[in-house]
């Protein structure tokens, strides 16, 4: 510890973490706060109003639920398919770095560009369609846009890299030897996986889940461009946009707002207590 | 696996990798060698010498680029590792970090399928074998790094292997504890009555602990040998350079008489023993350790006397070492308990069976 002469004794560490907590109040806090304020402060009506109307309208609370049903499966997919892929990947291949890019290319195109693509490839007369015609495989009707698979799949090409990454440096992090005594203690390569890395892994995908899962809670464009907002896809996000831009209710979005957030927090705060329940110590097998 | 084995016998394995410039370069270049059961072999070398690489292949984590590994009459350099059913200590322990000690030291018998009752009775007795029996239900972070040293020598022969392998086991540890792990090795071997295979660049551990020392560089066995013949007759240049002669002097044969050798240069002429062919007037070093070096008390005579002068002293308790430049401008380094001053001159001398006199090797 080494400390300016006259000043033994006083740490001034902390002080580091004032750029990033000025940061955090200015652009997470404050508004965090001000929205939460907003929503107990109705255009009509008491204190909870708008909380009371969010649950009595059948046009609100079950958003909730909607979006729900597309944040959890999304999350579910990537991780799955994401998991077997990263694992994969743990030792170095060939052309590992050429699959790794492929795989992580949608990340860089935004979630309106991907809705666009999706439109003209997965739409009625996309190219999709026209392939399947062509070679005679499917020739019934094509309906994975403007649907609920839109969205799904939208948030599964926008989702998977992301959990992807993750999931690579959660794997890769492992000491690989760990691996090694296993086999020479007999475990063949399921038994690996089974008793050394999934168990080592189960924090990282807590970790991962959590914040794949937010992600796709907040969907929102991909929604509006590939789903059906006025039914099956109108999800959390669009209830709010509508209060704010089209009814003008600032309060009330705010309101909307707090209750995704809301339910957001329940999810990784669930997910984050079981994750408590397993080992979450180092994971190399002794010293470096 | 079977665990009355005869012997283990090694044939020609060679494994090669692929280089950054793609050209494949031989880590371990025909290593042939046969261990019968029982035997504690030593695999010493330089670091980069292919000793891990040796081991890695008899574990099968690495696959051989050319030979052979065969058990008795069974090939089993095509097993993968979990089919060879060898125990396998590593270098920084790798134990499971998720796992009680408890079950760590399990695993291997819970692999096998091994009935609860006996796998428990096996890890109890493994346990007070490496006297861990109070920390049952830690885990490995939570135990110091010789606690953690003696469950990773638990966990793999708690099995029963026919083979233990062990990579540069003591490493990590301090140099007391690295004592009394050598011993705890040694009693371990003897009690299972199997083969040990132990790969160290540290000469001391390989001369207390084995039977045999396969010394090793550039991916080949350079020597194969009980310790006290490697120690004694390093059987070339390197081997020599690598057992602790410290010492080398560059001279010219001067003749050659059966086993001794007159060598001369720099001032000197010594007799020594010949190690190879050394025809007069070949280039030739003589290599000497600096605890074969005799202090000569003053006016006595001694065997091949070099006088110098005291150039510095390095402290070591009951010896020191005592750098010694001669007249010619050589630098020798001697291990002695006599008491020299920096500065005095200095004679010293070397029995002629302690010098060893090797052909140069071709530059």
């Amino acid at each position: 510890m080494t400390s300016s002469p006259g000043l033994a004794g006083a740490d001034r560490t902390p002080w580091l973490a004032a750029p990033s907590a000025i940061f955090l109040l200015v652009l997470f806090i404050y508004p965090c706060l001000y929205g939460l304020w907003l929503s107990f402060h109705p255009t009509e009506g008491g204190m909870l109003a708008n909380y009371t109307k969010f649950f009595s309208s059948e046009r609100q609370w079950p958003t909730i639920f909607t979006t729900l049903k597309l944040a959890l499966p999304a999350t579910l997919i990537n991780i799955g398919v994401a998991l077997p892929i990263a694992y994969r990947m743990r030792v170095k291949t060939p052309g590992q770095k050429w699959v790794t890019a492929a795989l992580v290319i949608p990340i860089t195109l935004g979630t309106v560009l991907v809705a666009e693509g999706m439109l003209t490839y997965f739409g009625p007369k996309g190219w999709l369609a026209q392939a399947l015609g062509a070679l005679h495989l499917y020739d019934g009707a094509i309906r994975l846009t403007h649907n609920y698979t839109g969205v799904l799949i939208s948030l599964v090409i926008s989702g998977f890299p992301f959990a992807f990454l993750l999931l690579l440096s959660y794997v890769t992090g492992i000491d690989p030897v760990l691996g090694r005594a296993a086999a020479t203690l007999g475990a063949g390569p399921w038994q690996q996986f089974r008793n050394i890395y999934m168990p080592l892994l189960i924090p990282g995908i807590a970790m991962c889940f959590c914040l794949a899962f937010v992600q796709a809670y907040s969907v929102f464009p991909s929604a509006v461009l590939l789903g059906a907002p006025a039914g099956p896809t109108r999800v959390i996000s669009i209830a709010a946009y509508e209060a704010a831009f089209e009814q003008y209710d600032y309060p009330m979005a705010s309101a909307i707002a707090m209750m995704m957030g809301l339910a957001q927090l329940v999810v990784v705060v669930a997910v984050l207590a079981l994750r408590r329940l397993v080992y979450r110590g180092p994971v190399t097998g002794g010293k470096g | 696996m079977k665990h009355d084995f005869k012997e283990l016998k090694l044939d020609r394995v060679t494994r090669r990798f692929a280089h950054a410039g793609g050209r494949a370069v031989a880590a371990l270049d025909g290593l042939s060698i046969t261990i019968p059961r029982g035997e504690f072999v030593a695999l010493l070398g330089p670091s980069g010498c292919g000793k891990s690489t040796a081991l890695n292949c008899i574990a099968g984590l690495l696959a051989l680029s050319d030979g052979s590994i065969h058990l008795d009459d069974m090939r089993i350099d095509v097993l993968p590792p979990e089919a060879r059913g060898f125990g396998m200590v590593f270098q920084n322990y790798a134990l499971f970090p998720h796992m009680s000690v408890r079950r760590n030291i399990g695993f291997g018998l819970r692999m096998r399928g091994v009935a609860d009752a006996e796998a428990a009775r096996r890890v109890d007795a493994a346990l007070k074998l490496v006297q861990l029996a109070g920390h049952a239900d830690k885990l490995p972070g939570q135990l110091s790094g010789g606690q953690q040293q003696r469950v990773a020598i638990a966990r793999a022969i708690v099995v029963e292997p026919p083979l233990v392998l062990m990579d540069e086991p003591l490493s990590n540890l301090d140099a007391k504890l690295r004592l009394e792990m050598r011993s705890e090795i040694r009693r371990i071997h003897r009690n299972l009555g199997r083969s040990t295979i132990y790969v160290t660049h540290d000469q001391d551990e390989a001369l207390s602990l084995a039977d045999r020392i396969v010394v090793m560089k550039d991916g080949t066995a350079r020597q194969v040998a009980a310790p006290a013949e490697v120690y004694a007759n390093p059987a070339d240049l390197d081997v020599a350079r690598f057992m602790g002669y410290r010492n080398e002097l560059a001279l010219t044969v001067k003749r050659r008489d059966g086993e001794r050798v007159v060598v001369e240069g720099e001032g000197l002429t010594l007799t020594g023993i010949a190690k190879g062919e050394l025809a007069p007037g070949t280039r030739a070093r003589a290599m000497l350790r600096p605890d074969d070096i005799v202090v000569a008390d003053a006016g006595a005579a001694v065997p091949n006397a070099i006088d110098g002068v005291v150039d510095a002293i390095e402290y070591g308790g009951r010896e020191s070492l005592i750098d010694v430049v001669t007249q010619g401008g050589a630098r020798l380094h001697v291990r002695s308990a006599a008491s020299a001053q920096v500065g005095a001159p200095l004679r010293v001398g070397i029995p002629e069976s302690r010098l060893l006199v090797y052909r140069e090797a071709a530059a």
